[in-house]
């Protein structure tokens, strides 16, 4: 139903809206303003925000975040959910310590494998989901125990660390003088590969129908089974280079290693916009509620307040955005309907409302 | 693979304005880490909140800031994680914290951080958990193995009037800490020849074992006259044991514990004195350490001298360690002083 012919042919009443409407008044574009209002509120008003650290540090402690929730949105658009990832950077974490530091294997090496063990738990995890046919969050609340599991029969209660010093720095030295760390270079390219996969290739737009009706995907040609494998396994390869770099990073691996990031994961995913009932989301939104957590966090932090008052302030923002999400479309649909109706009355009348949702 | 050319070309003008404004906002850094004059600001930050343990000494180190006029702050994670101390870090250094006081849950993961924030001129001292050597300035040690080792076998020897048969109940039988303190009890009764170690078991650190392990012991050997339990866990185990069974007041239990777990049987008898270092005297002498570095009387060189106001004085060791002292002793009488 979203291919170009049929997008051309028929005139949704939403394109009736102008340019600057569609652009502004969704979700996405609310977390963007919200993430610079916060950052100018927190430039102007908390001491030391505007210090050469602050947005160093932020960007190295929010980067296994940020990666994660990429292939994560993905799966949440499809209306599936994957709560392992965390795990599986545990694992990789280990697999990688395990390797370079007991094996003496050489670090790209090891990074390798353990990029491809993820991969595979990831496949896993798609395995069960896409072609046995369980929910989700069963298989990998599941898997969330099992990878766990996996990385503590790798490193019992032993603790690994001494990687090798050039590779050790590299993701949290500086680009040049800038406040930015090595590891945001990778991340750009993965943001910039995984937008064009999710907005501008034919894989992308099942991955939006999957998430409206598997069966209607499946009858418009959409492979619903391989589609949810193919994320599963991206989740899991992005997991596993994430947990090469948290190894890295801190220079240790235990069996805690990315104990409960999967969850901040969802935070970010959720409060980008993207619907936990799939069939809705983009994602440059997912960076910018990401990004909004960690700018948060990190603002209230300097400003002195406890890890309690932090937590409660990103509860709130996050059910806040549920709830808004909502009542937008509903505002939505009041407002510039007839603003719309009035300035370039449409030719053809304001039915079909609901199928709006998917051409966007 | 198709790729939509108007959706693509509107997708990549917004990340070129998106990277201006990202830009823009990362060239305002006009560096205000200079702080603010000669207030010394020192943040404690313990392995988690919320910790009994963590808040007593965190309250012996906000007495001591007080009593130098430094302003004094405790941040900290809800749950002691390898790596959730980092953030906390990070932010002391950002705020150009003067002093920052760690007990580390992982002496390597911190490090990075740690320098960090020693590069943007914050000290960093450690205390009852240390960090590698190189990313601090200052380790605040508790107390020595050789110290642990004397003043339990020092205990015993006074409440069974130095003869007697007696028993260790120990953790694991691999614990690292608990094998070389109990070597260096063995070495320590050598000067007590009266003293017969008849037996040693472990209790794996598990209350119902230890329980049972007490029990064990003192079936086995009637004769019982001591039993010393250098583990927490080990030591409220067996005190709960010996204070219902007949053995009570006649064999004599002493070992390393927390005033709160064993108030009731300090109180009821069956315990007499047990030892462990005092954690507000551990974070009073770490705030005192942090001022002598961030004034510049100290450098954490070995042989380094500072007073620690009440403690009086104290030399830096090997490895820019400083040692509390002797363990602490709780009785009857000053146990009712500690809540932790």
């Amino acid at each position: 139903m979203s291919t170009a012919t049929a997008t051309e042919a028929r005139t949704y009443p939403a394109y009736s809206r102008n340019l600057a409407a569609r652009l502004l008044l969704n979700r996405e574009a609310a977390v963007i303003v919200g993430l610079v209002a916060v950052y100018l509120y927190a430039m102007g008003n908390v001491p030391f925000f505007d210090g050469p650290l602050t947005i160093f540090n932020l960007s190295k402690e929010y980067a296994p975040i940020l990666l994660m929730a990429l292939p994560m949105t993905l799966i949440i658009i499809t209306g599936e959910i994957d709560l392992s990832v965390a795990s599986t950077l545990g694992a990789s974490a280990a697999i990688t310590g395990v390797l370079v530091v007991e094996h003496d294997l050489s670090l790209p090496l090891a990074a390798l494998v353990a990029i491809l063990v993820g991969a595979l738990l990831g496949a896993l995890n798609g395995f069960f989901v896409a072609y046995v046919g369980l929910p989700s969050l069963a298989v990998t609340i599941g898997s969330l125990a099992l990878y766990r599991g996996l990385a503590e029969g790798l490193i019992q209660d032993k603790r690994i660390s001494g990687f090798p010093e050039g590779w050790q720095d590299w993701p949290t030295e500086r680009i040049g003088t800038s406040q930015y760390p090595n590891i945001l270079i990778p991340i750009a390219v993965l943001v910039v590969l995984f937008a064009l996969l999710l907005h501008f290739t034919s894989f992308g737009r099942g991955v939006f129908e999957i998430g409206l009706s598997d069966e209607a995907a499946h009858f418009s040609g959409v492979n619903v089974a391989r589609t949810k494998l193919v994320l599963f396994t991206l989740s899991g390869a992005v997991a596993a280079f994430a947990g090469v770099y948290v190894a890295l990073k801190s220079n240790s691996v235990a069996t805690d290693t990315g104990n409960g990031f999967e969850l901040k994961v969802i935070a970010g995913v959720l409060l980008g916009g993207v619907s936990i009932f799939g069939g809705r989301g983009a994602l440059h939104g997912v960076v910018a509620g990401v990004l909004l957590i960690a700018v948060l966090n990190s603002a209230l932090q300097l400003d002195g307040q406890g890890s309690e008052v932090i937590q409660i302030i990103i509860g709130l923002l996050l059910v806040g955005s549920v709830i808004a999400s909502n009542f937008l479309p509903r505002i939505r649909a009041l407002i510039p309907r007839r603003a719309a109706a009035s300035t370039t009355a449409p030719q053809t009348p304001a039915t079909g409302d609901e199928t709006r949702k998917v051409s966007q | 693979m198709r790729i939509n050319s108007k959706r693509f070309a509107a997708g990549a003008a917004l990340a070129l304005v998106a990277s201006l404004g990202l830009a823009a906002c990362g060239s305002d850094d006009n560096g205000s880490g200079g702080g603010d004059g000669g207030d010394i600001t020192v943040t404690f930050l313990p392995k988690n909140l919320g910790n009994p343990y963590f808040d007593t000494s965190d309250a012996g180190g906000e007495k001591a800031v007080k009593e130098f006029g430094g302003t004094y702050d405790e941040v900290g994670p809800d749950t002691a994680g390898p790596d959730a101390q980092v953030s906390f870090i990070d932010t002391a250094a950002a705020q150009g914290i003067k002093g920052l006081v760690v007990s580390a849950n992982d002496p390597t993961a911190l490090c990075d951080s740690l320098d960090a924030a020693r590069d943007a001129g914050t000290k960093v001292v450690t205390f009852d958990s240390d960090t590698d050597a190189e990313c601090r300035d200052l380790f605040i040690n508790q107390a020595t193995s050789e110290g642990i080792a004397k003043v339990q076998v020092d205990m015993i020897a006074e409440q069974i009037g130095d003869a007697g048969e007696i028993a260790i109940l120990s953790a694991a039988a691999n614990a690292t800490n608990q094998n070389a303190w109990i070597k260096l009890m063995e070495e320590e009764l050598k000067s007590h020849p009266d003293i017969k170690l008849v037996d040693t078991v472990y209790g794996d650190d598990d209350d119902q074992t230890s329980f049972d392990k007490t029990a064990a012991l003192l079936a086995d050997h009637p004769n019982l006259k001591g039993i010393i339990s250098p583990t927490t866990v080990g030591i409220s185990a067996a005190a709960r044991y010996l204070s219902t069974s007949k053995s009570k007041g006649k064999v004599f239990l002493t070992g390393l514990g927390t005033p709160n777990q064993m108030r009731d049987y300090v109180k009821d008898g069956t315990v007499k004195e047990f030892a462990l270092w005092n954690p507000a005297d551990l974070g009073y002498l770490a705030a005192y350490a942090t001022k002598a570095l961030v004034d510049g009387d100290i450098t954490g060189a070995e042989g380094d001298k500072f007073t620690a106001g009440d403690l009086g004085e104290f030399t830096v060791g090997e490895n820019g360690s400083v040692l509390l002292g002797d363990p602490y002793r709780f009785n009857a009488e000053n146990i009712d002083d500690f809540d932790f």
